[in-house]
């Protein structure tokens, strides 16, 4: 079991929500991946539905170049859409 | 008090309590953190079941019966379940294997007892299946992975499978509380389900590249409340705490 892959692991917490990453566990494959997902991060009804995907497939940004990929953009407020005025019926935006 | 349909009371949850019980053991010793947290989930969920059962009997009882006393202050002979669910975990191929003859059994038991003249019953059985469905599927599934596997998972689980079919025959024999609440339409003959649970029980086997144990002597005794040399043990531990501090709470 030390061999086992790693996987990363999405929840949708209820319909119309988006799937989000909350965590990583080690399986087999893929069917094993969403068993044990099942069974380590819905225990609480966390969730309606869970995407697995192995961490080996992730192509991560290289910290190293943080300043050139995030430091511009700290100075430009008006890329944020809070000039507009969204109508209340309107939920996680 | 209807003392059959306690004693077949007594004879569903026991199970349930027993290899609830031996699941719970596993937790924080399960071969990854993964596997462990499927099996306490497993034992939680057996024991949410033996909550409802439990509550109902101590309705029927009455008195100062409570959930807790029946679980907890009574004497080895008087609890029912069967043999298989009693056997150690020894490794994780025994847990697997016995999880996985106890699931297609009790999957096909609730199956009938939801159609179960008695209300309670009925809607127990209804709100279990769909644990216990999930139970089958992951303990079905790990005997397809351990059987065809490495050559090392394939021995284990076989030794397992073989040495556990001895307990196989009991869970459709039937005791008199069982057979007076099959003709009340309260209880279910499990003597129906042989055949049924062999198909599902060899089909998986076969999948698994498993060979299925052909012996002639089978176990049996603890539906009568006549356990093997491990339940003593296990009483001991799950007991301790109510026979040292009477009455403790949470």
């Amino acid at each position: 079991m030390k061999n086992w892959p790693l996987w990363e692991v999405f929840i949708r917490s209820k319909n119309g929500l988006e799937h989000r990453h909350c965590g990583s566990l080690h399986a087999s494959d893929a069917t094993m991946a969403l068993e044990n997902a099942r069974d380590v991060y819905t225990r609480r009804m966390e969730g309606v539905s869970i995407w697995v995907v192995p961490s080996a497939q992730i192509t991560a940004s290289n910290p190293d170049d943080s300043a050139e990929l995030f430091d511009p953009a700290k100075d430009k407020a008006y890329r944020h859409p809070t000039f507009y005025e969204l109508p209340d019926e309107l939920k996680h935006m | 008090m209807n003392n059959n349909l306690i004693q077949y009371i007594y004879g569903i949850a026991d199970n349930s309590l027993i290899l609830g019980q031996r699941l719970g053991e596993l937790c924080g010793h399960g071969p990854s953190l993964e596997t462990d947290i499927a099996m306490t989930n497993i034992s939680l969920d057996l024991f949410g079941q033996v909550r409802s059962y439990f509550q109902y009997a101590a309705k029927l009882i009455g008195g100062d019966a409570t959930e807790d006393t029946i679980a907890f202050l009574r004497k080895e002979r008087e609890y029912k379940n069967v043999l298989l669910v009693e056997q150690p975990n020894q490794d994780f191929a025994y847990s697997i294997a016995r999880q996985f003859l106890f699931d297609v059994y009790h999957l096909l038991v609730l199956e009938e007892l939801q159609n179960s003249k008695d209300e309670t019953l009925s809607a127990i059985a209804k709100k279990s299946i769909k644990e216990v469905s999930y139970h089958t599927r992951f303990s079905s599934d790990w005997i397809r992975r351990l059987g065809d596997g490495t050559e090392e998972s394939h021995n284990r689980i076989q030794t397992a499978i073989n040495d556990l079919w001895i307990f196989t025959d009991e869970l459709f024999h039937q005791t008199d509380a069982d057979k007076a609440m099959v003709t009340e339409g309260i209880g279910v003959d499990v003597t129906l389900l042989k055949s049924n649970y062999f198909k599902k029980v060899n089909e998986i086997l076969e999948e698994a590249t498993l060979q299925i144990p052909t012996i002639e002597y089978f176990q049996k005794g603890g539906k009568q409340g006549i356990h093997s040399e491990h339940m003593g043990y296990l009483l001991a531990q799950m007991q301790y705490m109510q026979l040292a501090y009477p009455n403790m709470n949470w």
